[in-house]
């Protein structure tokens, strides 16, 4: 089959069709994206903390046009802020955490020599490429990129005429988005099929580790939820280009009233969070995959609860189908409809709090290396808890209804999304950087890089709540335009300062990424003492994984410490003792 | 030979998965058709007799390319079948064109001033219905010159089977549809 092979520059680098390399280019575009994604969030940050004041560094990245004399323009804030979201929740978060670790880990925990279709996993990722130009180009035209938000939301989204990022911009963010679904739907099916084909011997269902588990689980949500944004983004295609009105009426712009009549933007609403929540768990449950890999290994306990993990990834994927409406309380839906939403929504609080209690009873009493990894699982346990409990109070409509719209919103949605799926990703990168490069990233590095990331992000989201709570609207380009908001105004500061060091230090961890590429200290084939069968592979990348024969599996990936074994750990591949039972 | 027959079921496996999304594609779309409906403003209007016609086509083209697969499996040549299947998709795609033509003729328009949801979301899901099906005739006109090269064997026909198991996807999708807009 595919053996390793000679390779030119280009088939190695370039159009490679090996899983692992395609894993580092959808990582490396990831991380670029991140950076620019959070380089704009600092940037508008500046403006919510002093609104209004001049900024060399305003101008410096946004000319004359969109930030004269170094004063942000509002149509650039509504552009940053949707651009931000937009990089952060598909290019990041999606594509940057999945297309990075499902490439990477599957066919290697699995034991299979690469994907089902080597051929359509180049394609995802130059789909995927290509998306990200059109995105990085719409940065660039002469009406700036989109501006109504990661969200789309019509009619702002819907009338090329209504601000400048509904022109061009948006165009080309739907073009992006499009290729983006298209990257991901080829992705997603190669995952399904590798996993449920290509295990190798004794690698049964029951054995698979816990983030072969979560990404098979996230391609079944990618593939039925991503073309409901499709459909989505086509209606609304219509709608702009050609006239129609499914989500247009009695619009009067300029002054002249539009022929469209009937439509309705709540319909948007419907399909987009259809796509959107399940999204969510898109974005989240690779990172809880992917820490409950990391928290076992360097916790040298077997994973507490391995079916219950199991049964609560399903039961978050099926329960997100039916909560979208929560994200709807305001639009004059009807209370009865209401309940229903907050019921299903908070009845997700039972699976995940089981995680947290499986993750909580691994690390008790265990004797916990604390690698950079393990202390960004553990903060994604942290920030988990966190941003879960404030989730109890945004899935009640009843207290929804009043925080709706307001810094809390944000507040919450960063913590529980953005900062643990950022901690699941970073985790994953410290944790298999080893067999990725063959060398160790900076462990000194890499604990600053922790702690000041920990401080920061709860610097910046913690504060939001108050914010929120004291009625701050979310997407306002000023703060200062409401005295009822002056009293705020030094929370924003405080918030704004963690935004930059928080920002500063990602600096820190691009810099030992790729030094350690190149200069870090060699590693060994297993350098964790892991079970999975990745690290059975030779330190060398080879196109193919393993040498010789793939080694079968004979037990599950969790036997650490286990009463009667040689060493604290017991790979995969070693076959039961005599009289050893399986857990 | 286990080899392949391996990679037979991942490649049928992919295809399934592949056409569950295409539901959901599908499913998105009609489920904003109810929802937009009940909102009322919601123009009734006669089905164009040129989808009948196209109903009638792509149920026979199903039905010989059923036959064109059962002759592969007992070693015979389905070229005739494919190319009936494939002419018949044709005629399916040319009355769909026809049928919009009776739309527009009715005054029911996909856009502009006296445009109505409920055309609009006629012509964007039969366009989008026929766009899936344009990817099946290519599907079906590369399996019918492997055909007639005679590279199909009663052992190994899985482009036919690929082919067979999207098109009558594509069949029942268009009868979903057709009754969908005729009774919903």
């Amino acid at each position: 089959m595919s053996e390793h092979h000679k390779e030119t520059f280009l088939t190695k680098y370039v159009f490679s069709l090996d899983h692992k390399m395609i894993a580092k280019q959808f990582l490396i575009t990831g991380m670029f994206m991140g950076v620019i994604g959070m380089l704009m969030s600092i940037l508008f940050r500046l403006q919510l903390s002093n609104p209004g004041e001049s900024f060399a560094v305003l101008e410096f990245f946004l000319g004359e046009k969109w930030a004269p004399g170094g004063i942000l323009d509002p149509n650039i804030y509504l552009a940053l802020v949707t651009m931000h979201g937009t990089i952060l929740v598909f290019w990041v978060l999606t594509a940057g955490l999945t297309g990075t670790f499902a490439n990477f880990l599957i066919p290697l925990q699995i034991g299979a020599r690469d994907m089902a279709s080597g051929f359509m996993n180049m394609l995802s990722y130059w789909f995927f490429f290509a998306a990200t130009i059109v995105l990085l180009y719409s940065l660039f035209v002469e009406s700036g990129p989109a501006a109504a938000g990661w969200t789309i939301y019509p009619p702002l989204s819907a009338l090329p005429q209504a601000i400048p990022g509904s022109g061009l911009g948006q165009d080309l963010w739907l073009i992006a988005i499009t290729l983006f679904v298209v990257s991901s739907l080829l992705g997603g099916l190669n995952y399904i099929v590798t996993i449920l084909n290509m295990r190798t011997k004794g690698m049964t269902m029951s054995r698979l580790p816990l983030t072969i588990w979560a990404l098979l689980i996230v391609a079944i949500l990618g593939v039925l939820s991503f073309p409901v944004l499709l459909s989505c983004a086509l209606l609304l295609i219509f709608d702009r280009s050609f006239g129609t009105s499914f989500y247009l009426s009695d619009i009067i712009i300029n002054g002249e009233a539009l022929h469209n009549t009937g439509g309705s933007p709540i319909l948007f609403e419907h399909l987009f969070w259809f796509l959107g929540h399940p999204e969510v768990y898109i974005i989240l449950l690779p990172a809880l995959g992917i820490v409950s890999e990391v928290i076992s290994v360097n916790s040298r306990k077997p994973i507490f609860g391995y079916k219950a993990m199991v049964g609560a990834l399903i039961v978050i994927a099926f329960l997100s189908f039916i909560v979208w409406g929560h994200h709807m309380f305001i639009t004059g839906m009807d209370p009865f409809l209401g309940s229903v939403f907050t019921f299903t929504t908070l009845l997700i609080a039972i699976p995940s709090a089981v995680k947290v209690f499986n993750y909580l009873a691994t690390l008790w009493r265990a004797n916990i290396r604390f690698t950079p990894a393990m202390l960004f699982a553990i903060g994604f346990v942290s920030t988990f808890i966190t941003g879960g409990l404030t989730g109890l109070i945004l899935g009640d409509s009843a207290l929804d209804i009043n925080v709706h719209d307001t810094y809390f919103v944000v507040g919450h949605f960063h913590i529980v999304m953005g900062v643990s799926a950022i901690y699941g990703m970073l985790a994953g990168v410290y944790h298999w950087f080893p067999k990725m490069y063959g060398r160790m990233m900076n462990k000194k590095l890499g604990y600053l890089h922790f702690w000041v990331t920990f401080i920061s992000a709860y610097g910046v989201f913690f504060p939001m709540h108050f914010l929120g709570l004291a009625g701050l609207p979310r997407r306002y380009y000023t703060n200062s335009a409401f005295p009822m908001f002056d009293g705020l105004s030094d929370i924003n500061e405080v918030i704004t300062f963690f935004a930059i060091i928080g920002g500063l230090v990602q600096l820190l961890f691009i810099f030992n990424f790729f030094y350690s590429i190149f200069k870090g200290t060699k590693a060994t084939e297993n350098p964790w003492g892991s079970n999975t069968l990745e690290w059975t592979t030779p330190v060398e990348r080879i196109h193919g994984n393993w040498p010789g024969e793939i080694p079968t599996v004979e037990r599950w990936a969790y036997d650490y410490s286990k009463p009667g074994a040689d060493q604290d750990f017991v790979p995969q591949n070693v076959p039961l003792k005599e009289g050893e039972s399986e857990h | 030979m286990q080899l392949n027959l391996k990679k037979n079921k991942a490649s049928k496996q992919l295809l399934w998965i592949g056409i569950v999304s295409i539901v959901m594609f599908f499913g998105g779309l009609t489920s904003a058709y109810i929802v937009r409906k009940a909102e009322g403003g919601w123009l009734e209007f006669e089905m164009p007799i040129w989808f009948t016609i196209s109903t009638v086509a792509i149920v026979i083209s199903s039905t010989l390319l059923l036959f064109a697969a059962q002759n592969v499996k007992a070693g015979k040549s389905g070229t005739s079948l494919l190319i009936g299947t494939l002419f018949l998709g044709i005629l399916f795609s040319y009355s769909q064109i026809q049928g919009w033509g009776d739309l527009v003729a009715q005054g029911v328009y996909l856009t502009g001033v006296g445009s109505n949801a409920s055309g609009s979301f006629i012509y964007a899901i039969t366009l989008m219905h026929l766009l899936h099906l344009i990817g099946g005739l290519v599907a079906l006109t590369i399996t019918t010159i492997k055909s007639k090269q005679g590279k199909y064997t009663k052992d190994n026909y899985l482009g036919i089977q690929l082919s067979s198991i999207y098109w009558h996807f594509l069949g029942i999708l268009w009868l979903y549809l057709f009754l969908f807009f005729t009774y919903s």
